[in-house]
């Protein structure tokens, strides 16, 4: 489970997060929509101390952490912390000096002391999840958009988390790509992988969310079942946003 | 015509008795000298870059203030001081350790800039997927980063190599007996200063070809391994 405590981010003089209460059951997809700036990214980037909070808490399973903002983290805390996280970028961000298969290796053998067989052993199944064992030899340049984003999927997994983060996973990608990317990503979250994403692809959000977040000017308006949200919302900010999206697609 | 035919010939026995004992001065001291600088250049400049990238405030006014001295006068001027000024103090070098110290100091400063330029144009995308999966800062730094800024440093890295090559003539300044030196000797004693010089330049040139080959051979294998 993970629990978000009153959590406060600013950027200089500038508040992105001003004070968010959230709580995602394991096993669940959650997903936050919204418009750009409404802060969702940061709070994405929160969970995985990418972004350190001023202010509030994050539980996430039985390690919790408070933040003060007249206290600096010590970079112990952050690792051991970001471990139990996995994340994917939309810009994918592989190691462009490894193979596919090396990167989904790589934080096996360096961070969790994975011996090499049983590291590329992991990798290797992995790979075949996401459709890619083919593709293990291959660098990220010879690899499309879509290939890109389900080996970085691969890597983010590997790493066992308790919670997959996804920024916009497929916002670079050719709209003929983004499909291949979010199966996998629904083949997930059928498996009852927990994960928080932050996607502009409503249809996915209505079909794979357990729950839908609405996140506008650093706080959160709503946030319900995609029923809730997507056809029964009252909440104007909500129905202007969710038009706005319907007139542009 | 016969007297043409006679300077011809002489100058081309002096060209010819000349090339092997310049090439030898070149393999013996130009060669070597270039190699060892160059590596212990490297390991100093490496350590000197990431002091430059630390946070730790007085490490990084200390490399900071190396890099500026070093960089801002001229590499003779620094030979002399080693050579001729440290003496005065009761430190007295041998012209060759002298010359090693010199320019490996000299190229360590060039070389840290190269390098951590080259560290600081990995984008902030790999940091971010390093720590994304546990990564601590030196792990970041050594799995992902530097084999990437490795990359980027080879063209700049190798051009400043092959500028080490040449720069080591003025090692002559201090008579260690390396290329330059060992043309300037045969020059003075053949009275064929034009000829000779042109022999030395042809002997730098097969020098800067020949690794300037290999750095485009280790370029070409380094390739496509850095993130856009």
């Amino acid at each position: 489970m993970i629990h978000i405590n009153n959590l406060h981010k600013s950027f200089g003089q500038l508040e992105v997060l001003k004070g968010i209460d959230l709580t995602i059951p394991t096993g669940k997809t959650a997903v936050i929509i919204g418009p750009s700036g409404s802060g969702k990214t940061t709070l994405l980037r929160c969970l995985n101390l990418l972004e350190v909070p001023n202010q509030g808490s994050i539980k996430l399973g039985d390690q919790s952490i408070n933040f003060d903002q007249n206290h600096k983290m010590k970079s112990k805390e952050l690792v051991s912390f970001r471990k139990n996280t996995g994340m994917v970028f939309q810009s994918y961000n592989l190691f462009p000096h490894l193979t596919a298969l090396e990167n989904v290796m790589e934080g096996q053998t360096t961070v969790l002391k994975r011996s090499k067989a049983d590291a590329e052993k992991k990798a290797k199944a992995l790979l075949d999840k996401v459709g890619l064992s083919d593709r293990a030899d291959m660098y990220p340049h010879q690899l499309s958009g879509g290939q890109q984003q389900r080996v970085g999927i691969a890597r983010a997994m590997a790493m066992d988390p308790k919670v997959l983060l996804f920024d916009e996973p497929t916002s670079a990608l050719d709209p003929e790509l983004v499909g291949e990317v979010l199966k996998v990503m629904k083949d997930l979250s059928k498996e009852n992988m927990t994960m928080v994403i932050v996607t502009h692809e409503m249809n996915f959000a209505k079909e794979v969310a357990d729950q839908v977040i609405f996140m506008d000017q650093g706080v959160i308006i709503e946030k319900g079942t995609p029923e809730e949200v997507f056809e029964n919302t009252q909440n104007q900010r909500t129905l202007q946003f969710l038009n706005k999206v319907a007139s542009r697609s | 015509m016969i007297a043409d035919q006679e300077r011809v010939d002489r100058i081309i026995g002096i060209l010819s008795d000349s090339f092997f004992p310049i090439l030898k001065a070149g393999i013996e001291f130009t060669i070597p000298l270039t190699l060892i600088t160059f590596v212990l250049g490297l390991i100093l400049a490496f350590f000197v870059a990431l002091a430059r990238l630390s946070n730790m405030k007085s490490i990084n006014a200390v490399a900071k203030f190396y890099v500026w001295i070093f960089r801002g006068t001229p590499l003779l001027v620094q030979i002399f001081i080693l050579f001729y000024g440290l003496p005065s103090m009761g430190i007295t070098l041998d012209p060759f350790p002298a010359a090693v110290i010199a320019f490996t100091l000299n190229k360590g400063a060039y070389s840290s800039e190269i390098i951590r330029a080259a560290i600081l144009s990995i984008p902030k995308g790999q940091w971010e997927a390093a720590f994304s999966i546990g990564m601590t800062k030196s792990q970041a730094m050594r799995r992902i980063i530097i084999p990437q800024a490795i990359r980027v440093s080879l063209p700049p890295l190798g051009n400043s190599f092959i500028s080490l090559v040449k720069d080591t003539s003025l090692a002559a300044t201090i008579t260690v007996t390396e290329l330059f030196q060992k043309g300037q000797q045969i020059a003075a004693a053949t009275y064929e200063p034009l000829w000779i010089y042109i022999e030395v330049a042809f002997i730098y040139l097969i020098f800067s070809t020949v690794l300037s080959y290999f750095q485009t051979k280790l370029e070409v294998r380094f390739e496509r391994s850095v993130a856009k």
